[in-house]
């Protein structure tokens, strides 16, 4: 279980804060979508959730992040490592720039959390099949196409099997397959039970994989719901987020005065 | 009028990663052309090829009548625009206005010049209030507008953009379709990179499909995603857009976009009444 509690957040050297007032907590197996339009704060929360921020980039935190019911505030990074995943917004950034074939970089991370080598292989393995990219797994993860780079990044967390998992746009460069691979992948781990925040652009990704979405607006929690109700309240548009392409042209057919119901 | 033209292009990249694999293409002056197709398919390495950054391995490419084997970078950029997938890899400056200017100084704009240049660009993305800000201080998809915007202000008369639509919410979406929009009223070429199926057939006219290196289908969106063509599109692991899939279960013919849906049916119950 994994919870923010009356979180606020202030960047060092901001001068407003990029976070307030927000409560959302996760139940074991729980994934939960994050709109919003940009720099409302789903970055932010983000690195909050997973505990980088303000451990590793400093700043301002008031409230408390709760794993498991206790405040891990003052757990240093590689306690908390295991327990929650992050997967930045650049997948560039993910790279651990020191490993130079895709089957080492999945493996950096489980191999850093000090779990066997066999296992970790096992793990690497299928989380590389699971995401389509068995046949990269001898190239250099720096000279990837950038979608590709994106589901190695993604394909790390999943071998690591995190608790709980914080993903920043994890699909925003892949293509719809690649998309439906790491949507089933989530899915997957979900239903081993770790909890997850995904923030996304795309609704209708999440559409299909949560079955709560928060929208975010100035770093508050403007609404917070089950996901078709959320993804249809027209409130989300005003917010500028794009609804799933169902909803658009629903909207679009009302505007016309046509009265026809769609396919399924 | 600057055409641009790939003939029996094929490119290996140092370590032999084969991303061309002979690619034919003309675009002509002020058409719009979106290039989709599967994650390494070879769509930013043949974007590369429209600005020099990267020179065939066989084959040829010209820009006008410029052969991007012969000719320097600093020419070709002052004829082909290419914002970059990362903006991080693009981005270097201390400012938002020096990251915008250094572009358009470097193919020679001065003064007064310069200064229009830099300021229809950063407005064209609502970037205005934000000269001094450090872009680093932006948040991603804030530094993927910075640089469209940066391109945009070296005024060159092919626009490539790679991803634009990627991180961005509504807005951004909609700031782009119309820098989209109005670059083809200029009669600018403008190319662009996406997976999004929405954007793609809303503000394109052409769509080529790339797989393994290779144009695998080239035309209208109405015909890119026509139900014959479906099959074609999820070999390269696309999906047709949802207005698509609805018009064919609904029997409308070819419907890329809401707009179309909305215009058949209307077309349809006009007819019948």
């Amino acid at each position: 279980m994994l919870r923010l509690e009356g979180v606020s957040y202030r960047y060092a050297g901001a001068t407003g804060k990029s976070l307030r007032d927000v409560d959302l907590s996760l139940a074991d197996g729980e994934v939960v979508g994050v709109v919003g339009p940009s720099e409302a704060g789903k970055s932010t929360l983000s690195l909050v959730a997973s505990g980088l921020a303000p451990r590793a980039i400093g700043g301002t935190l008031e409230g408390r992040l709760l794993i498991d019911g206790e405040d891990v505030s003052g757990q240093p990074m590689h306690e908390l490592a295991p327990l929650v995943g992050i997967c930045f917004q650049n997948p560039l950034t993910q790279l651990s720039q020191v490993a130079d074939t895709v089957f080492e970089e999945v493996a950096f991370g489980p191999l850093n959390l000090g779990i066997d080598r066999i296992e970790v292989a096992r793990r690497v393995t299928r989380s590389v099949e699971a995401l389509g990219i068995g046949e990269l797994a001898e190239r250099d993860p720096r000279r990837l196409s950038g979608g590709q780079i994106q589901l190695v990044a993604v394909c790390g967390l999943l071998a690591m099997e995190p608790r709980h998992l914080v993903l920043d746009e994890p699909t925003a460069q892949l293509d719809p397959e690649g998309k439906r691979l790491v949507s089933d992948a989530l899915l997957s781990l979900a239903a081993k039970g770790t909890a997850m925040i995904i923030c996304e652009h795309d609704t209708d990704l999440l559409a299909q994989v949560c079955s709560r979405i928060v929208a975010l607006d100035a770093g508050q929690i403007a609404l917070d719901g089950l996901t078709a109700e959320v993804l249809a309240n027209p409130r989300l548009e005003e917010l500028g987020v794009q609804p799933p392409a169902p909803v658009s042209l629903r909207r679009a057919l009302d505007r016309a005065g046509l009265k026809v119901a769609l396919p399924a | 009028m600057t055409d641009l033209s790939c003939s029996a292009l094929r490119y290996e990249y140092p370590g032999g990663v084969r991303a061309l694999e002979g690619v034919d293409l003309v675009i002509s002056a002020g058409e719009r052309v979106a290039i989709v197709g599967q994650n390494g398919s070879g769509k930013t390495t043949l974007v590369r090829h429209f600005n020099g950054l990267l020179r065939p391995t066989e084959g040829r490419v010209l820009v006008g009548n410029l052969d991007t084997q012969t000719t320097r970078i600093a020419k070709l950029a002052a004829v082909v625009g290419l914002a970059f997938q990362d903006p991080d890899r693009q981005i270097f400056s201390g400012s938002v206005e020096a990251e915008v200017a250094f572009g358009p100084r470097n193919v020679g704009l001065r003064g007064a010049e310069l200064e229009a240049s830099v300021r229809e660009a950063l407005g064209s993305v609502g970037l205005d209030g934000e000269r001094q800000t450090n872009p680093y201080d932006l948040g991603y998809s804030r530094r993927k507008l910075l640089t469209i915007a940066s391109v945009l202000a070296m005024r060159t008369p092919i626009v490539v953009l790679d991803e634009p639509t990627t991180g961005q919410d509504a807005r951004g979406i909609r700031t782009i379709r119309s820098i989209v929009d109005r670059l083809a009223a200029e009669g600018r070429t403008v190319i662009a990179i996406s997976h999004d199926m929405r954007f793609v057939s809303e503000s394109f006219s052409r769509i080529v499909v790339m797989r393994g290196g290779r144009i695998v289908s080239d035309g209208t969106p109405a015909d890119a995603f026509a139900e014959d063509g479906w099959p074609l599109l999820r070999s390269t692991n696309l999906e047709p857009p949802f207005a698509a899939v609805v018009g064919a279960r609904m029997g409308l013919g070819p419907t890329p976009t809401d707009r179309a849906v909305v215009d058949a049916l209307v077309a349809r119950s006009s007819g019948v009444g």
